[in-house]
């Protein structure tokens, strides 16, 4: 395997030891954090397979503006001593079972993917090629996804209207 | 055998990179007090060294003495992370940045896409300090950082893609070769520039968008807590962040390493230094604006602003290749 595969494979490690984290913490930030840290890592290993705009938006997008929303809420809910004791008494051992399921389901494909990824290095995917796929063959997918967007936005604003005084 | 002797290089050169960014934000804030100084009618430091061009070593050795006292009640792990999530991003963003033709660290396709997401993480520093410190004037700082950043930043992202639609290259070197011969995308895109510089600065929350840590009313805001290396970690990723954000508007706007008779290196340092300097003459000039005008003017102005700007780019763009 080459370098850039091995990068790949370490910072999906990387990501999966930080997401696993990010459940079993009972401190919500703390938590959080590690997500970030999980999202981080998936765009390092986004990069070393080649795919730079995948990467740099899994940093700008979710580590920098959705993840940061998240934060921006949490912060003004309750963290104290009882808060995680309480969080600490749900955990429990509750989140085993469906993590051996996820890693029952999950082994098999990651095995499977490595069997057909070729030996060399990943060849790098240019902004310009993605976009032409993305604006050509699925030009369509992308259409629906931005009329969900902009329906999303339209009730983001009707919920969060204020009703006028009379 | 290569590739490695290629790896070593490259860690070669981050780490005189690196000394060289300490180097040069240390001397920067000595710049802005002596600036600030003489626009305010007063000398600022000039004792230490030759017009006190030492303050800052003075500063550093002070700072790294200091006693770092966290609060009872802080959350120490979370504590100690905020201030190195200050300055580590920017550091990195630093590494796709083009000082002159193939100078540059990471040569990488999506390098303007990259330099974006690494200031956009620099919330985080805010947000968790003001946090981890349980202090209500941190906390407060705190939420005011965080809206104004994710404010800023939707706009910041948009006012930038003028550029990299006419030079059709999300890369730093391939922006500044489109520029050749005096075509500074200032010229074409000079609403693009404007919206980029407003972005930039609250990006590196300076005044007047520094309302997380304005003085007056929150203390410190979000540093409120924090003292010695801590607290200079904050101020180290302030001053490299003015310093990105001043190198990337002299890569997509002002020309990067072009220019007359002088080297491009040289060129590309006096173009960064004229944008801080204008960065500390709005800090002299302008008061802070009230919280909800500041957030008003992001959503309701500026981000329409930068939107129409991509559209009509965008037209020119296409009417001109068909």
């Amino acid at each position: 395997m080459s370098w850039a595969g091995l990068f790949a494979v370490w910072a999906g490690s990387l990501a999966l030891v930080a997401m696993a984290l990010a459940v079993t913490r009972p401190n919500v930030v703390h938590a959080l954090i590690w997500v970030v840290a999980g999202l981080l890592s998936l765009a390092a290993g986004f990069f070393a397979l080649g795919a730079g705009f995948a990467g740099a938006v899994q940093i700008l997008i979710y580590a920098g503006a959705i993840i940061a929303v998240f934060v921006f809420v949490v912060m003004t809910i309750d963290s104290g001593p009882e808060a995680i004791a309480r969080e600490r008494g749900w955990l429990g051992t509750g989140w085993k079972l469906p993590l051996a399921l996820v890693v029952l389901v999950l082994a098999p494909a990651v095995f499977g993917l490595a069997a057909t990824a070729g030996p060399g290095a990943p060849t790098p995917v240019s902004p310009v090629a993605l976009g032409a796929t993305l604006f050509g063959p699925w030009a369509v997918a992308v259409e629906a996804a931005s009329a969900m967007l902009i329906a999303a936005l339209l009730g983001a604003r009707h919920l969060a209207r204020r009703e006028r005084a009379p | 055998m290569t590739a490695s002797l290629a790896a070593l290089l490259v860690l070669i050169l981050s780490a005189v990179l690196l000394a060289a960014l300490m180097v040069t934000a240390g001397v920067f804030t000595w710049a802005e007090r002596r600036i600030l100084g003489f626009m305010q009618e007063r000398l600022g430091p000039n004792r230490v060294g030759p017009f006190g061009f030492l303050q800052w070593v003075a500063d550093t050795v002070k700072l790294i003495t200091k006693e770092d006292a966290p609060p009872a009640g802080a959350d120490r792990p979370a504590y100690l992370l905020a201030p190195v999530l200050a300055a580590l991003p920017i550091l990195a963003g630093f590494g796709v940045v083009a000082f002159a033709p193939g100078w540059t660290i990471a040569d990488l396709d999506m390098g303007v896409m990259f330099v974006m997401g690494m200031l956009a993480l620099t919330v985080y520093a805010l947000v968790l300090g003001a946090w981890a410190s349980r202090n209500r004037y941190a906390t407060l700082g705190g939420l005011r950082a965080a809206a104004q950043l994710l404010a800023y930043e939707s706009f910041l992202g948009l006012s930038l893609m003028g550029v990299v639609l006419i030079a059709g290259s999300f890369n730093l070197g391939e922006i500044v070769a489109a520029q050749e011969g005096g075509r500074w995308f200032v010229l074409v895109q000079p609403l693009g520039c404007a919206l980029f510089l407003i972005a930039g600065v609250a990006a590196a929350h300076r005044l007047p968008f520094d309302l997380q840590e304005s003085e007056q009313d929150l203390v410190a805001g979000f540093m409120t807590e924090y003292s010695g290396m801590n607290f200079a970690l904050f101020f180290l990723g302030e001053y490299l962040a003015v310093l990105l954000v001043a190198s990337l508007a002299v890569t997509l706007f002002f020309g990067g390493w072009h220019g007359p008779l002088l080297p491009g290196p040289v060129w590309f340092g006096l173009k960064v230094a004229a944008i801080a300097f204008v960065f500390v003459w709005i800090r002299a000039t302008l008061p802070r604006p009230r919280y909800d005008q500041l957030i008003g003017f992001a959503w309701k102005v500026a981000l329409p602003l930068a939107l129409v700007n991509l559209l009509v780019t965008g037209w020119i763009v296409v009417g001109g290749a068909a």
